[in-house]
């Protein structure tokens, strides 16, 4: 530890500190562009000026000096630092006027004004009038993609976006030609960034330059409220801010967990809100002479109280959605066993581990924090960069740290960092497993990371792939068995216990034709019932399910609930209401007790926090928000071994952009798709 | 009673002084106007009816910056902004002022940066219904293609000041 003295108060400080971290740590704030936590070093704003003694006899970039560089006093005092001498005020005063000669004058009709690090910093360590006469210099705009939209004049050249694209995207779009007065930021020609993360350029620029396209001066920071979210467009399960004007969610932005997603948001979590207006169902909708028409909530519930009271107990089935939350899967489960029903099963994909696994069989143990512990990784049928593109960056920081290597098996895909390639199918696994190869590199690291998709485990051999893999992931205390779902309701579903009872039927098989009688879907777009059933489909969008529906029950988005959702890792998250459903829609537990009560078997909770009571007494750690039950790892070495197949891993994802039904309702979303799949196919070529 | 209040009685000094106040007032010239066809001379910075101004070209001025609405202490404004369809340039698509909630302090005119939304020197627009002073973007627009002479001048003549 080394000491220093900011402003008169002496701090014990780790001796690599930077002296702007060292300055926040006695509590001095110091102004700043181009700095950035989880950012390399530039040091070209200048913004963050201090007056040293023990260093050099000018102003210093505090974020680019580190505590060691600065030399004792003559009698062994400490270094000293001044952070508001006249020095630094001046120096300041400088940096800004010098920031502000090129800068537009055109806060008012700037996206940024009101939440702008130029704006505020000007205000609170600028000159109060400018001296610059002399025309100004001008930038054209670039084309930098669907979501971004530039206004280059407004660019202070900080390189935040360069540097984020290059190190935490790992796709290096983004670039700055030229020098001095021309220097431009741009990407290469003006082609459309590739990276999965691109949208948080936005939240990283400190003015106006790079601002979020879809939102283009639809609102002003002032004006929305916010609401503390959970993403569901992966299994991860970002935290995230729901930003809404008036009655619509307008943007969402990512809400700092450093266990999670730390700051940064996929652009499907980001840029799918246009899809929460569009494509919405609004009123219950019943299906007569082949036609759906609008329908009453009592037309609706009676047609379904006819086809039930008919049914046979095992020729109900209720599937689960993608993006269902804890509580509505509980309603329908509760439903479910008062009427008798045991097809129950929330695994559109036909993923294979259920809780009769033992619950470390579907988490990922390691946590998303113990990636930056694991010492190997190997991927198996599984393409992070588009199952959970946050998580891959976490893995790509993991691999810049040095000494972690990566093995794929599955799928060959650009991950934005060097893997090795093993091989399409489990006879690599196998190789694997045996200590050859790469396997060699897993016995000897002390904590491996074995990621397992849903490309393995939705095969029918998926117990065994999980059995092989479990076998090399566990070593004393570390647990690196990793199940990476795509669903942000799963992990939920299966502790609570969503799953075929005995002598059930999986999803897979309740789709087959003549399986079911009355099938439920809770919001289930992922696959299709086969004619024969009489279909209910409880859900927010006019999606797959809703075509094939004979009943339809308009739902409550993610944003317009209350909810727990259970991350991949085990997390439990509870999002808040940002808003209302549109029209008669109602949140989907409400509609199971609504109809319960025309079934004749009503459900026992009147209220949300009824239904939360309930389900806590039957899920204790559901209760623990924000916290991971650890599960225990004895249950893998008792996975069953069986016979493994030879067919090649299948990534389930083949469009990164589309992959649950709000992002397939986006305009933003679609035009992405189309944009990425251009991209592919001028690579293929 | 003390003398001096005595003197003053008796030589009715009250009653004189009223009625010599009256005498001067009636000498003087009336200030009472006939008002629909006499009216008040008024100051540049008088604070009227609102006003949505144009460029001497006839493009609107107002860029949904939405700063008056921010400082509009009553809340009596709300704005919708879009990019325009031809230009993509920032602009409204709902300027509404309910007049009803206005409470003439100016802050809108004081924080609008391109002068587009001013109080102009109108005072004259009663309504029989509440309705009609619910005034949208095409009326606060004909209110200052009306008034824009008298706001332009008005400006001007208040700008060594400002």
């Amino acid at each position: 530890m080394a000491k220093i003295i900011v402003d008169g108060i002496e701090v014990d400080v780790p001796p690599e500190y930077t002296l702007l971290q060292a300055a926040e740590t006695a509590g001095k704030e110091i102004p700043r562009f181009c700095f950035h936590e989880r950012l390399s070093v530039a040091g070209n704003c200048r913004m963050c000026l201090v007056e040293v003694k023990g260093g050099p006899p000018k102003p210093t970039a505090s974020c680019a000096m580190s505590v060691k560089d600065l030399r004792p006093g003559p009698n062994g005092e400490p270094p000293v630092m001044f952070t508001n001498s006249p020095m630094v005020k001046k120096a300041r005063e400088g940096v800004m006027e010098f920031l502000l000669i090129n800068h537009p004058l055109d806060c008012p009709i700037c996206d940024q004004g009101g939440e702008c690090d130029l704006q505020d910093q000007a205000l609170a360590f600028g000159r109060d009038r400018s001296r610059y006469t002399e025309n100004k210099n001008a930038v054209e705009n670039k084309y930098i993609g669907p979501l971004v939209k530039t206004e280059m004049t407004r660019c202070i050249q900080c390189t935040r976006c360069v540097r984020f694209t290059a190190e935490i995207c790992g796709t290096s779009d983004m670039g700055n030609i030229n020098r001095g007065e021309e220097s431009e930021i741009t990407t290469y020609l003006q082609s459309a960034m590739r990276s999965e993360l691109q949208g948080n350029v936005t939240d990283l620029c400190p003015v106006g330059a790079l601002l979020p396209r879809p939102q283009n001066f639809r609102a002003r920071p002032w004006e929305y409220s916010k609401t503390p979210g959970v993403d569901i467009s992966d299994a991860l399960g970002a935290n995230i801010r729901i930003d809404t004007r008036g009655r619509e969610v307008v943007r969402i932005l990512p809400r700092l967990n450093e266990a999670v997603n730390e700051e940064w948001i996929s652009d499907k979590a980001r840029q799918s809100v246009d899809g929460l207006k569009l494509q919405r169902l609004d009123r219950p909708y019943l299906r007569e002479n082949g036609k759906l028409r609008p329908a009453s909530w009592a037309e609706a519930f009676d047609a379904i109280a006819a086809k039930a009271k008919t049914a046979a107990p095992e020729k109900i089935g209720f599937i689960g959605g993608d993006l269902s939350s804890v509580e509505d899967l509980f309603a329908a489960k509760v439903l479910a066993e008062k009427l008798g029903a045991k097809n129950l099963d929330a695994r559109q994909d036909g993923f294979k581990l259920d809780p009769s696994h033992g619950r470390a069989a579907y988490l990922f143990n390691a946590t998303v924090e113990g990636i930056d512990q694991a010492d190997a990784l190997l991927i198996i049928g599984s393409n992070p960069r588009w199952e959970s593109p946050v998580l891959n960056a976490r893995i790509r920081r993991r691999w810049r740290a040095g000494d972690f290597p990566i093995a794929v098996i599955g799928e060959k895909h650009d991950l934005t960092y060097p893997t090795e390639h093993l091989g399409f199918d489990p006879a690599a696994l196998q190789a694997v497993a045996r200590g050859e190869g790469f396997g060699a590199v897993l016995a000897k690291a002390e904590r491996p990371l074995i990621l397992i998709g849903a490309g393995a485990l939705a095969r029918e051999d998926g117990v065994a792939l999980a059995a092989l893999a479990a076998k090399l992931a566990v070593k004393g205390d570390w647990n690196g068995f990793a199940v990476l779902h795509n669903a942000a309701s799963r992990v939920g579903a299966l502790d609570l216990g969503f799953v075929p009872g005995e002598g059930g039927l999986t999803a897979e098989a309740m789709t087959k034709a003549g399986a079911l009688d009355l099938a439920f879907l809770v919001g289930a777009d992922e696959l299709t019932v086969q004619p024969g059933a009489f279909v209910v489909y409880i859900g927010t969008h006019g999606d797959r399910g809703a075509h094939r529906a004979d009943v339809i029950l308009p739902g409550a988005a993610y944003t317009e609930k209350s909810g727990l959702y259970v991350n991949t890792e085990g997390r439990v998250q509870m999002t808040d209401r940002a808003g209302f459903p549109p029209g008669d829609a109602r949140e989907d537990w409400a509609i199971f007790r609504a109809l319960s009560a025309v079934l004749g078997k009503t459900l026992p909770f009147d209220s949300l926090a009824q239904l939360r009571a309930l389900l806590f007494k039957a899920v204790p750690h559901f209760a623990r928000i924000d916290q991971i039950e650890k599960a225990d790892a004895g249950a893998l070495s008792k996975l069953p071994a069986g016979e493994i197949g030879g067919a090649a891993f299948v990534s389930p994802i083949s469009d990164f952009y589309l992959t649950n039904p709000i992002a397939r309702a986006s305009k933003v979303m679609a035009e992405c798709s189309a944009l990425a799949k251009g991209a592919l196919k001028q690579a293929a070529e | 009673m003390p003398i001096a209040a005595a003197i003053k009685s008796l030589f009715l000094k009250e009653f004189f002084g009223a009625f010599f106040l009256a005498f001067r007032y009636m000498l003087k010239p009336k200030p009472t106007i006939n008002y629909p066809h006499e009216k008040n001379p008024q100051s540049p910075r008088y604070r009227g009816e609102h006003a949505l101004r144009r460029y001497p070209n006839g493009e609107e001025r107002c860029i949904a910056c939405k700063l008056c609405e921010a400082i509009c202490p009553a809340q009596a404004i709300t704005i919708e902004a879009e990019p325009r369809g031809n230009d993509g340039t920032r602009r409204t698509t709902r300027y509404d002022i309910d007049m009803t909630k206005c409470i003439y302090c100016g802050f809108c005119q004081e924080a609008c940066p391109v002068d587009a939304i001013v109080e102009g020197p109108n005072a004259e627009f009663a309504t029989e219904t509440r309705e009609e002073l619910f005034y949208d973007k095409q009326r606060l627009l004909d209110n200052g293609a009306i008034w824009e002479r008298e706001i332009a001048r008005n400006l001007a003549a208040d700008a060594p000041y400002r």
